[in-house]
């Protein structure tokens, strides 16, 4: 293994790569990189996200756009878009207002390129029964008109947790929180073992099972590194808050599709903010709160 | 910077080009508008006919109710022409909100005559909560940039999710949900 204590993959690989020779290396690779759709052997090679220069980085997000255009025939434009300094992002939802139409998980569905098979959405909305906060007995499968009476509905996406469980059982720092609070994925760093979808609290992180299928007219061209760009198989997602929108300082899709405005989105930092005003005059609460995972994501009923 | 992102900040793997770490910072107040969008047939009634190019036909309320007090007709429920207003507004009834006055206009409960667009302060009279809410944010939604300094934003009247006289949001058919056999059911987790 290497030297440093700190996992890494970059290090096993280079350590490879100097005995035995570039050519050497590639062809030693070349089986894992046929198995593992689509990964060349500069994608095997790449350093950890926070170790490229913006070189480095600018030939990966063109490598990225080829594949793209190669793989689904459609050119995309994927940027690597950083956080805005002195902004901490934070979500309300208003339990009060939502209706369970599920139009948020759509708009997640269409926004962040989710596979078309299988309808995939970072957000599940559970049916909860009037009076309960049990969310064990939530059903996220319901399908009738709504609201129903005697129901409420609860959307459940990541919390981007100060406090991530998910983030700290990762073996190879693929997952991180980043300073405006969004936990992100490295979908070229990540190794696909699943430990953060097991240790997430609210089931929020998803696994490729299968490349994601979308046809070429339906793929959003609007794309970042860290959030919505096509996911390769075999690695976790999860919300992110939309950061290619949120950094450029556009609200999410989920709430901008929400026909009922029951989502309030917005910088904790600024004390004029919405989010702010209702995390001061509304009695918030957030899921499973003896899980010490400190959410960003915050609920309210209007009183 | 607040001492939370500092600490963020430094307890990261750090950036080894730290040009890469941050987006350029966003200086200067909010200097972009927020555009209430209200319907564009305030103060029109629907012919339920079309033109030759299926829009919809609808008669101005000045074509009838002119600036003539005398054509202020007392509004009653069902009168022929306005048979399709069916009201379930709580025990409001038309002189409410309508001004007696001026059928093109609306008034408030001290009588102050205010234009069809401005139903907003009407509503906020009865429904002060909500319309408090509402300037914060956490009522009626937005579209655009929760970030004023970097673009504008639109927000949806009153009357857009709330028709004035049957204000109850109907019941309506959701989405479906995600069929994928791999996501397991939630219940062993949440
Ligand atoms: C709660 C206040 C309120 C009450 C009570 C009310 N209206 Fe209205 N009405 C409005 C507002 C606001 C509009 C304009 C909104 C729009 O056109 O979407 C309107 C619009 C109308 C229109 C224009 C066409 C339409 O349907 O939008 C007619 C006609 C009308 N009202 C008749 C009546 C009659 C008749 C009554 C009594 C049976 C009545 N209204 C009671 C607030 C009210
Ligand atoms: C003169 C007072 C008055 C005005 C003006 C008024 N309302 Fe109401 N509204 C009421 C009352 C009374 C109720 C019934 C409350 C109840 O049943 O508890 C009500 C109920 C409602 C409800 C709840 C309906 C339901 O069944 O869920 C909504 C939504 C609403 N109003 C919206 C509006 C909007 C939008 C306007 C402006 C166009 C408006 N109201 C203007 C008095 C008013
Ligand atoms: C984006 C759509 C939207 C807009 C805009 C909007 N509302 Fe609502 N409002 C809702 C929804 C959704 C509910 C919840 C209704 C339900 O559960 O059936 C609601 C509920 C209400 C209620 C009933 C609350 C209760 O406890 O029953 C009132 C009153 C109300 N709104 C007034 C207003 C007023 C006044 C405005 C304008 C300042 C406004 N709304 C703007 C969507 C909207």
């Amino acid at each position: 293994m290497t030297t440093s204590d700190d996992p890494d993959r970059r290090n096993v690989l280079k350590a490879g790569a100097v005995t035995l020779g570039a050519a050497a290396f590639a062809r030693a690779v070349a089986p894992v990189t046929e198995w593992v759709d689509g990964l060349s052997v500069d994608g095997f090679l790449q350093k950890h996200y926070k170790e490229l220069s913006k070189e480095e980085m600018n030939d990966i997000l063109r490598r990225h756009e080829q594949k793209t255009a190669d793989e689904y025939g459609r050119e995309v434009q994927i940027q690597d878009v950083r956080p805005i300094p002195g902004v901490q992002f934070a979500y309300a939802l208003n339990l009060s207002i939502c209706i369970g139409c599920r139009k948020c998980a759509e708009a997640c569905h269409q926004e962040n390129n989710h596979d078309r098979r299988t309808n995939n959405s970072y957000i599940r909305v559970l049916e909860m029964t009037q009076g309960s906060l049990d969310l064990a007995h939530g059903n996220p499968n319901y399908d009738h008109p709504v609201p129903q009476p005697g129901k409420y509905y609860m959307p459940v996406q990541c919390h981007q947790c100060d406090n991530a469980p998910c983030v700290k059982v990762c073996p190879i720092e693929a997952t991180w929180k980043e300073p405006d609070g969004i936990v992100v994925v490295d979908y070229d760093w990540c190794i696909g073992c699943r430990y953060c979808e097991a240790a997430c609290p609210y089931h929020a992180r998803r696994f490729n099972w299968t490349k994601p299928e979308i046809p070429a007219d339906e793929i959003n061209p609007d794309q970042a590194y860290l959030s919505n760009r096509i996911r390769p198989q075999g690695v976790m997602e999860k919300c992110t808050f939309c950061l290619h929108r949120t950094r450029k300082g556009r609200l999410p899709a989920c709430l901008e599709a929400c026909p009922t405005g029951a989502r309030v989105f917005g910088n904790l930092a600024d004390p004029d903010s919405e989010i702010r005003w209702v995390l001061e005059n509304k009695r918030v609460f957030v899921l499973k709160e003896d899980a010490g995972t400190q959410p960003r994501f915050f609920y309210f009923f209007d009183v | 910077m607040s001492p939370a992102l500092l600490l963020l900040v430094a307890c990261d793997r750090g950036f080894s080009d730290p040009d890469r770490a941050f987006a350029a910072p966003i200086e200067g107040p909010p200097t972009y508008a927020t555009t209430i969008v209200a319907p564009t047939t305030l103060g029109v009634v629907d012919t339920s006919r079309t033109d030759v190019h299926g829009t919809p036909i609808g008669v101005g309320c000045a074509t009838c109710h002119g600036p003539d007090p005398s054509q202020a007709w007392a509004a009653t429920p069902g009168e022929p022409f306005h048979t399709g207003v069916s009201l379930r507004h709580g025990n409001n009834t038309c002189d409410h909100c309508h001004d007696p006055a001026d059928r093109t206009r609306l008034h408030l409960a001290d009588g102050t005559s205010i234009e069809m667009g401005a139903a907003i302060q009407l509503c906020a009279q009865c429904h002060g909560k909500q319309y408090t809410n509402y300037q914060h944010g956490a009522h009626g939604g937005m579209n655009g940039y929760w970030d004023l300094r970097q673009g504008p934003r639109t927000r949806n009247h009153c009357v857009v999710c709330h028709a004035p006289h049957d204000p109850a949001i109907p019941v309506v058919s959701p989405v479906l949900p995600p069929h994928d056999r791999y996501l397991e059911p939630p219940h062993d987790h949440l």
